[in-house]
């Protein structure tokens, strides 16, 4: 054995024990001085082997040691300069990792003390000198010749953890280098320092590992930092890879290196924060093909388990599969499996809406970025999955559902015959199709941009305008001119600005019946169709002004207009028909109802004439429950138009809506301002009619027909079902027959509680809000004490679990009610 | 977004103002039934189209339809703007567009309508033609109404006659004449024929719907544009008496016409839902130049404005439509009339401001417009200035 690694350790030791014990400062600062000798960089330096013993074995005790002395009077045995000479550049310029460790050891197992405060400053220096990238790179240095395990899982965690131990010991006092915020930026800029080091040392022929600096990227983002870091990281990385293929490497292996624990968190984050698809690529490499992780997350995790990201990280993710031909294979299998999901009936009718919208949107990107060839060789399988998806979109009862199913059928459709007519489906444009249908042109849009400077964020956002150019309609009137516009007068009529002309309509000569029989017959027999059409339009306004005469012909007429058929295009038939129809209900409302009740369960009537007698009872009821102002009787159909045309998605709204009511209902105003109209009042007529229109509907639903089997496939009408008696039972508040109507609705929700289909569970829940509306709380809670409890706990259920958004919201809503009144209950008797 | 219940604010004693809205409307989103019966819903109004003018004002009391209007504005500041007006009752009524009052009503026609009247002599004279078979010269001067001369016509038919005048104190009046489909030019105020225009016996174009004498500029030969029944516009040279060209531009009669000389393009109106406009080129043709298709079949009247920016249509579907005159451009729908509007007619006001559009209708009214008056960009700058007089 060499006597110098002795001698090296004696006079550590020996400097150890002179730092603690003495009191003299010029003894000290020589002490300091020689050990400095070890470090070296300093003229009169140890010899090499010395000074790497020393800083192999005894750096970290000599550091101990001189932390531990610290005390304000010991310090002031040294000067400033001394201070900053001797003490501080031990830990600034010696082995950086070494003194990382020393240092947060310190940090940690010190209590509040002038040590604390004197270390946390070396470390806050540490960090700001570049202690960061010096500590990275020497690990590197050392990972190339096999470094200690124990020792780098040590530093890796107290690297990452930093911020969370100094903020532990420091709490209010923490200072701002420490903070995530500003912290993970900086070492996302270590990381950059010790990658061009690699870099270089690459360069010149040296051989290093760049494991460590993966690890620390992957703890990081796994410690949910991934914003800050990569924030700066990404873009830095994205300029640095443009040109030279060397970064690029590095950067594959960076990210490659990564360890699978933390590759999700990495890759997750590299693909929302890249500008672009190619920028993605060159970022990433081939990573999906090599780490079968990795491969998981990117093309089952992110498209399939998640639907939490923006269109623009699809369109990263999808655009990132696309670009290079090893990865376009995993482009198909992907769309396949979208296809796959998208097509299966459970997954429409348990999943949320937002997810099916997200899957759709990815099958629109992929659609886009696969090439002629790509689809004509998976021509059968594509047209296989569009009609088994199409066919359970389109039963799906939510018309947002449909209108997805529609479009994306439509567009898988229109690539795959490339001549020849392809799917084309009537629905109303609204954003969301826009957006989808946008979606389709951006990959070619986008492919062709190589070098986007920050073109990638705002692409998608751009696409849609150029899109929503077409949906315009062109003014009717306009057409008049348009192979005028190559005229090259001179002088045009391009200065008369032209006034509104959508009033020019079609003008009827045809005089319209007067009488109700005349109505009747023409409807009937009549084979004018201007006649007929003349008829059907003044026919709502008859019966009511003639209520004693539609009384003598109510059954007939409500038989003729229940089977009316659109026999020729009317505007707005079907609401003209059924407004008649509510008309003829309420003018004679007993027989008529009891016959509409009646044809709702027989036989031989579409769907859809079963629906419109459930809307009628509705409007009916409600126009009954009105109060009118005596014997005028005004019909309310400027309002019903709109009834048809209000889409479900906007329930957002709604809700605002019913809370404002609510607000106001409950806020006590105490002077009424004098302005208000009087309101109406009258009888409610509907008080003595509700049972006749509510308990032939409930009665017979479980009993299917040949044709009509509301628990089996038809689902819709079962759905509207429960939102008709929902809306009887919300009209029939303050009748007598209101108790014994919510009991058996209650029966008949408790029946179809665990339906599966989203809508019909509206229904139901709608049904228990008016329920709980409608029923005075005093019965509800005594006479239906068990049922209340049931459906408490099935709420808590739905408003706990049930996938679809509105069923929660609603069950949420109940609940509130409910508590609502068992509060009201319980502050009655005090 | 209404709401279609209304959550009955007036009982007493309940406790919550309920969702009713959310009940009802989720309820009533599916009634379009599924996505294969949404309609597209194109109910998007082009730009911001201003909803189009009222009239300025509307002239009442004729107590019968008016068949014919016929402006008349003086030079001088103290001559106000007046309106004949005949109707078919056989009064014609002279309405002074100030006060907008009827100033003195004429009867001259024997209670037939009277479907034509035209001013000569300045304001002073009147020409009036009636179903009684006259055309009377009415001598308005100092407060006189008297009927000072008179030609009859000996046709039973609707053409109306046109006027034209040739050199100082001399006119040409062209009228339907003897035959069915014979027109006879006379030279006013001596009342000599100058010629008969008879087409050639296999040419059958039927009765003359309507007239327009008019001629390429003053002193030089006039020429008659005439409607014909069976649909045909023909264009005659007076000198020869020869048919220059024919043009057969509608199915049905040709209800009404009016060119524009400086252009050399007319337009014509049938009782088919079709507004023709032809030109007639160096070698004297005519041919189809622009046809608009109308929404609603039937054209009383057409009427070109003195500064040939628009044109004014009398429809059977009791609307007047406005078009711009250089490319046939739809500009407005004016629908005031709750019956066929009969005739149309621009004032030839000095101030372009001040130049008005009146309609006639079947339903005993006069409706009186304003529009596209204003010298350029009226709409949108009010302020803009207007042409100096």
């Amino acid at each position: 054995m060499d006597p110098e690694p002795f001698e090296v350790g004696h006079a550590v030791r020996e400097a150890i024990n002179i730092l603690s014990s003495s009191r003299n400062g010029v003894q000290i600062s020589e002490v300091l001085g020689t050990i400095k000798c070890y470090l070296g960089g300093t003229e009169n330096q140890a010899p090499l082997k010395e000074r790497e013993e020393f800083t192999r074995v005894h750096f970290s005790a000599f550091l101990r040691g001189l932390v531990s002395n610290l005390s304000p009077d010991w310090i002031e045995l040294l000067t400033s300069d001394q201070q900053k000479e001797l003490w501080d550049s031990f830990f600034l310029e010696g082995p950086a990792d070494q003194v990382f460790l020393v240092l947060l050891d310190s940090i940690i197992s010190t209590g509040p003390s002038f040590r604390l405060v004197k270390v946390i400053s070396i470390l806050e220096q540490f960090l700001q000198t570049g202690g960061m990238s010096a500590l990275m790179w020497e690990v590197c240095h050392q990972q190339a010749q096999a470094g200690l395990p124990m020792f780098q899982e040590t530093l890796l965690n107290k690297v990452v953890c930093l911020p969370d131990h100094l903020c532990n010991k420091l709490q209010g006092n923490n200072l701002p280098i420490f903070f995530p915020q500003n912290y993970f930026p900086l070492l996302a800029t270590e990381i950059i320092q010790v990658l061009q080091r690699i870099s270089d040392s690459l360069r010149g022929g040296l051989d290093c590992s760049i494991s460590f600096v993966s690890q620390v990227l992957g703890k990081v983002c796994v410690h949910g930092r991934r914003e800050e870091i990569l924030n700066v990281l990404v873009p830095r990385l994205m300029d640095l890879t443009k040109v030279d293929c060397i970064w690029q490497r590095m950067c594959w292996r960076l990210v490659e290196c990564v360890p699978d624990r933390w590759i999700e968190a990495v890759v997750c984050g590299f693909i929302q924060k890249a500008p672009g698809a190619d920028v993605l690529s060159r970022l990433l490499g081939n990573l999906v093909v090599k780490n079968k992780k990795a491969q998981f997350v990117v093309t089952q995790k992110l498209l399939l388990l998640q639907y939490s990201y923006v269109t623009a990280v699809l369109q990263n993710l999808l655009g990132y599969l696309a670009l290079d031909s090893l990865r376009r294979s995993l482009l198909i299998k992907v769309l396949k499996e979208l296809l796959e999901t998208w097509g299966s009936s459970s997954a429409v009718k348990h999943s949320p809406v937002e997810q099916q919208l997200y899957v759709s949107k990815a099958i629109l990107i992929c659609l886009s970025h696969l090439k002629e060839p790509e689809i004509e060789s998976n021509g059968q399988e594509l047209l296989t999955s569009m009609m088994g998806g199409m066919k359970c979109h389109l039963d799906s009862n939510l018309p947002r559902v449909r209108r997805l199913g529609m479009i994306v059928a439509e567009s898988i459709s229109s690539r795959i015959t490339t001549d020849g007519p392809c799917l084309k489906f009537q629905y109303e444009d609204d954003d969301e199709t826009r957006e989808l249908k946008s979606l389709q042109q951006t990959a070619r849009l986008q492919l062709p941009v190589t070098d986007l400077p920050n073109a990638g964020n705002d692409s998608p956002s751009a696409t849609p305008k150029a899109v929503s150019k077409r949906s315009g309609n062109p003014h009717p009137a306009a057409s008049a001119v348009p192979e005028e516009e190559s005229d090259l007068e001179l002088d045009s009529d391009d200065d008369l600005i032209p006034y509104d002309m959508s009033e020019d309509k079609e003008l009827k000569k045809m005089k319209a019946p007067v009488y109700i029989r005349d109505c009747i017959e023409v409807l009937t027999g009549s084979e004018d169709m201007d006649k007929w059409e003349a008829t059907m339009k003044v026919l709502e306004s008859l019966i009511r002004r003639n209520s004693a005469t539609t009384r003598e012909v109510s059954m007939e007429l409500a038989k003729v207009l229940l089977h009316l058929e659109e026999k020729t295009y009317i505007e707005g038939f079907m609401e003209l028909r059924k407004r008649a129809l509510v008309a003829v209900t309420i003018t004679d409302p007993v027989p008529v109802v009891q016959y509409l009740t009646s044809q709702f369960y027989s036989l031989n009537y579409s769907l859809c004439q079963r629906m419109d007698i459930l809307d009628v009872l509705a409007l009916a009821a409600q126009e009954l429950s009105q109060p009118q102002a005596s014997g005028k009787n005004k019909p309310r159909s400027t309002q019903s138009p709109c009834t048809l045309t209000v889409p479900c998605s906007d329930s957002s709204q709604n809700w605002r809506r019913i809370v404002d009511e609510r607000i106001k209902s409950k806020t006590r105003r105490l002077a009424k301002s004098p302005s208000l109209v009087e309101p109406a009042c009258g009888p409610n007529k509907f008080s003595s009619l509700a049972g006749h229109f509510f308990f032939p509907l409930i009665q017979n639903f479980d009993r299917p027909l040949v044709t009509f089997d509301l628990l089996g496939d038809d689902h819709l009408v079962l759905g509207r079902l429960a939102h008709t008696l929902a809306i009887l039972m919300y009209f029939a508040i303050h009748t007598v027959a209101a108790a014994a109507m919510g009991k058996s609705l209650l029966e008949f929700v408790w029946a179809l509680r665990f339906h599966t289909d989203s809508y019909v569970r509206q229904g139901l829940l709608s049904a228990v809000s008016s329920i709980l509306l409608s029923i005075p709380s005093e019965r509800l809670l005594e006479d239906m004490t068990d049922e209340f409890l049931e459906t408490q706990s099935w709420l808590a259920d739905v408003a706990e679990k049930d996938p679809d958004g509105d069923c929660r919201r609603l069950a949420w809503q109940n609940l509130l009610l409910m508590e609502n009144l068992l509060k009201k209950l319980r502050s009655v008797p005090s | 977004m209404h709401f279609v219940l209304l959550p009955l604010p007036c009982r007493e004693g309940m406790p919550l103002s309920p969702p009713a809205g959310s009940l009802v409307r989720s309820l009533h989103s599916v009634s379009a039934i599924s996505g294969l019966g949404e309609r597209l819903g194109s109910r998007i109004i082009a730009g911001m189209a201003l909803p189009p003018p009222d009239p300025q004002f509307v002239l009442r009391g004729t107590s019968a339809e008016v068949h014919t209007l016929h402006f008349y504005c003086g030079d001088q500041e103290p001559d106000y703007p007046i309106l004949f007006s005949g109707s078919s009752n056989g009064l014609i009524h002279v309405w002074n567009l100030k006060t907008r009052r009827v100033d003195t009503i004429l009867d001259g026609h024997g209670g037939k309508s009277v479907y034509w009247l035209e001013a000569i002599y300045g304001r002073d004279r009147l020409l009036s033609q009636g179903r009684n078979q006259q055309i009377c010269l009415w001598d308005l001067a100092e407060g006189r109404n008297t009927v000072t001369d008179s030609v009859f016509t000996e046709n039973v038919g609707f053409c109306k006659s046109s006027l034209l005048k040739v050199a100082q104190g001399h006119w040409l009046m062209a009228m339907p004449g003897k035959d069915l489909d014979e027109v006879q030019v006379l030279e006013l105020p001596s009342k000599t024929s100058v010629c008969t225009l008879k087409p050639e016996a296999d040419a059958k174009p039927g009765m003359p719907m309507c007239l327009k004498l008019w001629q390429p500029d003053f002193g030089s030969c006039p020429f008659l544009l005439a409607g014909y029944e069976d649909g045909s516009v023909i264009l005659w040279n007076l000198s020869g008496g020869k048919i220059l060209s024919r043009l057969a531009c509608h199915q049905e009669p040709v209800m009404s016409l009016d060119f524009d000389s400086e252009k050399t393009k007319g337009v014509s109106g049938s009782s088919e839902e079709v507004l023709t406009v032809w030109s007639l080129d160096e070698q004297q043709n005519l041919k189809v130049q622009k046809t608009h298709k109308l929404v609603n079949a039937g054209i009383a009247d057409v009427a070109i404005r003195q500064d040939k920016k628009i044109l004014a249509t009398a429809g059977w579907d009791h609307r007047i439509r406005i078009f711009g005159w250089k490319k046939l451009k739809p500009l407005a729908i004016l629908d005031y009339h709750t019956a066929t509007v009969h005739c149309v007619s621009f004032s030839d006001h000095s101030r372009p401001s001040e130049r008005l559009l009146a309609a006639g209708s079947k339903d005993h009214r006069i409706s009186i417009w304003s529009i596209y008056n204003q010298t350029s960009g009226a709409l949108h700058c009010p302020l803009e200035t207007r042409k100096p007089d």
